[in-house]
């Protein structure tokens, strides 16, 4: 029962349970800052697990680049919690889902049970991790060299992305224009 | 490990309590009155006029998304910096051709009038 | 571990100490020398020189009474200053303001935390610190505040990347991310052969330099950039239907935003808590790391007494189209010089 082990749990409950109030929360906003808070969880995890790039990347890309894009389309929308979201579903539907739900989590559980059969993993001791493992270096050495082309396409993903944003995000707002404009050239005819 | 992280989970926690403490304080130590007028949204003493359920420009949202593709691009360019040496002329045409594929997109959000403001 | 514990605790109230009353001081500095700037005496009423002004506002705030809105949303409304205090103060857990000391026969770092990724500490923070803004106008169900809010958002995070993209030129030529080896190259000569000049980033990277002060000051809205409060247009921005403590958090906020940029400008460009003497005094570096965030400071009111504020979209126009390229053009070129 070290330090790092209490770190580790109260992270892991942080994380978990900032995922299941951003399911469950009715106002969106608190819903994405509960998000947040899973997030900045998972980094400190990720951080625990030696990988401070990773745990670095997941706070300034998800929850300080991504979030801020959801708060915008929520701001966008003028979401404010009070919507309609339509009938609850049927007991059926409800039915299923659940079931759905529960072997999800049973295959988890057997995912992990298998994946770290006892003695293979010490249980609550942290190893150390191999020398420079997840330090910038060695993931920059990784990436620039043996996954160059993984990284290279990123790039072409990311300008999909944003291309596919823009194209939908802008329609409306041009066609908006052009009614404008017609409105403008009838009142001046 | 921990020494390196106590610290800051210990400012963390400083910080939260400080912020606890002083909207404590305000809540409680300040003078109360109530006066209806002084509920409402500020609008220099007359009535407010105007709603806040107007929807923002969707011109945001597009400084939103080039605002993730470029800090994408940064943090990839971190890593970058600190083995540029070893990864020499290699590395460098690498990351060139990554920012160029991201320039183009960057030229494209700005010909859809991202940044133009009525 | 016992001692580590204990060095740790000191040093971080020891840090927050010094950054609220940093804080306090700034606003009073600013009174002062905006004032004579513009030929009048500044705040001299409370004390010799007005010095006892910071005391006396905060004593004010605390006593004020407190207005919540009707219309607000009282959860994030609350949080909302929090959000904004906490990772304001959180930068200054990587910035090593002082050399390492021996204290009692006890080493003692004059750093909070020496984490070998402190550049992008500093980063993930700052994107941090946009969410209580966001929030602040979100839920104070007035019209300023959300205008202040979605568009002091949209310029945070436009200029976001422009002081994340400057300082990956120094990241280069440097080729660490931690601050403490980052203040130790800095203290070599000049390009390892000018003997008499230490080798501050700000001489091997002087556009990067400039970017990062232009882009740290849009970052921590404040004059010329200023645009959230813009005060004809928004009353206050973002934080419009805030009172008393609440408010004031806001307040501090800004100020340490602006202190940590400081403090993290003087880290990676003007050599940290580097200077002469250091041999024989080394608590002079302490000094000298102060005298260097007094001069970011002096320069960000200095410019907010000179220039008057940008317009919105030209603001805007300008992060994306001049400061971004500019940043971009800098970090490739860097690049090709150093590996040339």
């Amino acid at each position: 029962m070290n330090l790092d082990f209490i770190i580790f749990i109260v992270s892991a409950l942080l994380a978990v349970s900032g995922a299941t109030l951003m399911i469950t929360l009715k106002n969106p906003v608190l819903a994405v800052m509960s998000m947040i808070v899973s997030l900045v969880a998972q980094a400190v995890l990720y951080i625990q697990l030696s990988a401070l790039f990773l745990g670095a990347v997941l706070i300034i890309v998800y929850s300080g680049a991504i979030m801020v894009l959801f708060l915008f389309v929520i701001m966008l929308l003028n979401l404010r919690g009070t919507e309609d979201l339509g009938e609850p579903s049927s007991p059926i539907k409800l039915s299923i889902k659940f079931i759905f739900g529960l072997i999800l989590f049973v295959e988890t559980v057997f995912i992990i049970k298998t994946g770290f059969m006892p003695g293979t993993v010490e249980v609550g001791v942290m190893a150390e991790a191999a020398n420079g493992f997840g330090s910038v270096k060695e993931v920059s050495k990784l990436l620039f060299t043996k996954y160059l082309y993984p990284f290279e396409l990123t790039s072409v993903l990311l300008l999909a992305a944003i291309v596919g944003a823009v194209v939908m995000s802008k329609r409306d707002d041009d066609s908006e224009d052009e009614n404008k404009i017609e409105d403008n050239k009838e009142v001046q005819s | 490990m921990f020494e390196t992280f106590f610290p800051i989970l210990l400012l963390m926690a400083v910080g939260v309590f400080l912020s606890v403490v002083f909207i404590f304080l305000s809540a409680k130590i300040g003078r109360k009155t109530k006066l209806a007028k002084k509920f409402e949204p500020y609008e220099c003493g007359v009535e407010p006029v105007g709603t806040t359920k107007e929807p923002v420009q969707v011109k945001f949202f597009l400084v939103a998304i080039l605002f993730i593709l470029f800090d994408i691009e940064v943090i990839f360019l971190y890593p970058y910096a600190v083995m540029a040496r070893e990864l020499g002329m290699f590395g460098l045409i690498e990351i060139c051709v990554f920012v160029v594929i991201l320039l183009v997109g960057y030229f494209y959000v700005l010909g859809r009038g991202a940044l133009k403001w009525d | 571990m016992l001692e580590m514990i204990l060095f740790a605790s000191i040093k971080v109230v020891v840090v927050v100490a010094a950054v609220l009353t940093g804080c306090a001081y700034s606003t009073l500095l600013e009174r002062k020398v905006v004032g004579h700037m513009q030929h009048r005496m500044g705040p001299n009423t409370a004390g010799p020189y007005g010095l006892l002004t910071p005391l006396a506002d905060g004593l004010k705030l605390i006593f004020k009474e407190e207005i919540k809105p009707a219309n607000i949303e009282p959860i994030t409304y609350m949080l909302a200053p929090m959000i904004s205090f906490v990772p304001a103060i959180l930068t200054f857990a990587v910035i090593p303001f002082g050399k390492d000391n021996t204290f009692f026969g006890h080493d003692f770092t004059l750093v909070l935390s020496d984490l070998n990724v402190g550049v992008l500490f500093v980063f993930a923070v700052t994107s941090l610190g946009i969410y209580g803004i966001v929030l602040a106008g979100w839920s104070s169900g007035s019209k300023y505040s959300i205008m202040g809010a979605v568009r002091s958002s949209a310029q945070m995070i436009s200029y976001e990347v422009g002081y994340g993209l400057s300082i990956v030129g120094v990241l280069i030529i440097a080729n660490t991310l931690s601050l403490r080896e980052l203040v130790e190259l800095q203290m070599l000569p000049l390009w390892g052969t000018v003997s008499f000049l230490p080798n501050w980033f700000i001489f091997s990277q002087p556009l990067g330099f400039i970017l990062f002060l232009t882009c740290a000051i849009a970052e921590t809205n404040r004059a010329p950039f200023d645009m959230p409060e813009a005060e004809s247009e928004l009353v206050a921005g973002y934080h419009t239907e805030y009172s008393s403590m609440k408010f004031s958090m806001f307040f501090i906020a800004e100020y340490a935003n602006m202190i940590a940029v400081s403090a993290v400008g003087a880290t990676i460009f003007l050599g940290g808590w580097h200077g002469p003497f250091l041999d024989t005094m080394p608590m002079l570096s302490v000094l000298y790391f102060v005298l260097k965030v007094f001069c970011f400071m002096f320069f960000y009111i200095w410019l907010r007494a000179t220039f008057p504020r940008f317009r919105y979209d030209q603001l805007m126009a300008f992060g994306w189209k001049v400061l971004f390229p500019l940043a971009l053009l800098n970090t490739i070129v860097t690049a090709f010089f150093v590996i040339l």
